[in-house]
């Protein structure tokens, strides 16, 4: 072995130990809360194991049963299917009128738009409460959807138009000579051509929809419609000492959207670098 | 080809439902924003009283707490754009070196922020337990003993970095991504040449690689100091302002002035607050024009 290749294999064996070192932290928290969810009490104060003793399996059928979770589980899933679903017809809609049709005052509301995305809104839902309050959509299903479509729409109709803009117009000249109307042009050609766009929309949307607590927090006081994030953070208050019980909360909370993360890392690697580029 | 009125309307009516949602839930909100902010109101009462900017003057001069909380969110924000941005960068070289792997590190880096800030919050929370965390356990491993029953988030000395470490483990995947995918922008042939030039790894990074990395850079500290300042989810979670007020950030002021039912107060705290980002942002961005020119 010459000097170059020795030199190598140590430099690159250096940089695998600070990348495994770096890699061993990002899991272990999550590790920690897996493995904890499985032990009993007892364990949890007492010993400190990597594993748990008995595998307790009791404590994911106590928090889907006794503790609300199977509720607080299904309300994100509805408020993250529906939402994404809203805001992916309702930004395409836009984005493909913004793209290629004409009408009154588009270049202002499209700069109007844009001009959203770059205003920090950090106390926004101060006003949001009130007029939530007012139109009577308080402590609703409906008023916490509205309030996550609209959140949505304007990073995507950002990106779906940068989409439609790039896309050969001759097939949809084609279709319109054919007597296609402009939304049957919208619907059958323009959409299915654009699905890795709206396959970014849809997992950037679900991540923050699902995640998403602070909009919860404001618009939400009955427990049968609140989300996971916000079920959390009561339900941590009601069980504040049966750690196994909240760690399996936590876990609940976390695998869908771990499971979709790693299917579909490269849409979402996709999302980030166009999301980055709009800065 | 000519387009009549008609059709213009009728294209309008793609737009429609992304326009009335915009206008109400967020033009609106924001309009109402200011509005509120020259008001004293609870919110409940018929009557707003106009006070004109006296609960800005408030605010800015008789408020410490909003001060200070400025000061903790300013911290993590700091600790973020050094110590986080300077291990998301270490780690993007290192992974763009060609080695084996990078789609497995690439996955685990990214980890943390796919996580939700209440979950990673409650999960840490757990970790710096005082008396079964298994933060002090470790420590206590490797003859740390004095932390024995230390409650990281109850104590004033310690409450606030402890957040801005979780902080900080939760974003520092984003920005690697970012710049990774920044690095990789950069071509190849521009090592190559350094390289015949004689140019060692040093002169190649501070000569290449920084220089074609100001935009990206610039991007991933924009978001770094908008995303800490922001920072919300994980102190709600984590300590709710606690020990005696001593990690409250703005929003979580702003959230405790409106449940305590002062709107006017809360808005306008707001106000104040989205201005001060905004400035921080067209800094950022003025200053790196500026640098990005000079290299040039």
């Amino acid at each position: 072995m010459n000097m170059y290749k020795t030199k190598k294999t140590i430099v690159d064996s250096i940089t695998h130990i600070i990348l495994i070192a770096v890699a061993v932290t990002c899991i272990f928290p999550v590790f920690w809360m897996l493995s904890s969810s499985l032990k009993t009490q007892d364990q949890i104060f007492s010993k400190m194991t990597l594993l748990p003793e008995t595998w307790n399996w009791s404590n994911y059928v106590t928090a889907f049963i006794k503790a609300d979770f199977g509720q607080y589980f299904l309300n994100s899933v509805f408020y993250t299917v529906v939402g994404v679903f809203f805001v992916v017809l309702i930004s395409s809609l836009a984005a493909y009128a913004f793209a290629r049709l004409e009408f009154f005052g588009k270049n202002v509301l499209f700069y109007m738009l844009i001009a959203t995305l770059l205003i920090p809104i950090p106390g926004v839902f101060v006003p949001l409460y009130l007029l939530l309050k007012s139109l009577g959509l308080l402590d609703s299903r409906l008023g916490l959807l509205l309030c996550y479509i609209s959140n949505g729409l304007a990073f995507a109709i950002f990106l779906i138009k940068g989409f439609f803009d790039d896309l050969p117009k001759e097939i949809e000249e084609a279709a319109l000579i054919d007597g296609c109307s402009r939304f049957g042009i919208y619907w059958r050609i323009a959409l299915p051509l654009a699905k890795p766009a709206l396959a970014t929309i849809v997992i950037m949307n679900s991540l923050t929809i699902w995640n998403e607590f602070l909009l919860a927090l404001v618009v939400l006081q009955d427990k049968a419609k609140m989300p996971i994030q916000r079920g959390l953070m009561v339900f941590q208050g009601t069980f504040i000492t049966d750690y196994p019980l909240l760690m399996a909360g936590l876990t609940i909370a976390t695998i869908p959207i771990v499971i979709v993360y790693l299917l579909m890392q490269k849409h979402i690697v996709k999302g980030i670098a166009a999301g980055a580029l709009k800065g | 080809m000519k387009i009549t009125p008609k059709e213009k309307f009728s294209n309008f009516c793609f737009i429609l439902p992304a326009l009335v949602l915009f206008l109400v839930f967020s033009l609106y909100p924001i309009l109402r924003t200011f509005q509120l902010s020259v008001f004293e109101w609870n919110g409940i009462d018929k009557d707003m009283l106009f006070v004109g900017l006296k609960q800005y003057k408030h605010i800015l001069f008789n408020n410490p707490a909003f001060w200070k909380s400025m000061w903790n969110a300013a911290y993590v924000t700091i600790l973020s754009l050094t110590l986080q941005n300077g291990l998301a960068l270490l780690l993007a070289l290192l992974v763009s070196r060609n080695i084996r792997g990078e789609n497995i590190y690439r996955t685990i880096f990214f980890l943390p922020p796919v996580l939700s800030g209440v979950v990673v919050g409650l999960i840490w929370k757990f970790v710096f337990d005082g008396n079964f965390g298994i933060l002090n356990h470790f420590l206590a491993n490797i003859s740390f003993t004095q932390f024995q029953d230390f409650a990281w988030l109850s104590e004033i000395k310690t409450a606030l970095s402890s957040v801005a470490v979780v902080h900080m483990w939760k974003g520092f995947g984003y920005g690697f991504i970012i710049l990774l995918a920044g690095l990789q922008t950069i071509p190849t042939e521009l090592y190559e040449a350094a390289e015949v030039d004689g140019a060692d790894a040093w002169q190649q990074f501070k000569n290449i690689t920084v220089p074609l990395l100001i935009p990206i850079f610039t991007i991933v500290s924009i978001l770094t100091i908008l995303g800490s300042m922001q920072i919300f989810d994980l102190i709600y979670s984590m300590t709710r302002g606690g020990p005696a007020g001593h990690t409250h950030v703005p929003i979580t002021k702003i959230y405790e002035y409106m449940s305590n039912g002062e709107f006017g107060y809360s808005t306008a705290m707001a106000v104040i607050f989205g201005g001060v980002l905004l400035v921080v942002s067209f800094v950022q961005i003025y200053a790196s024009k500026k640098l990005n020119y000079n290299n040039k």
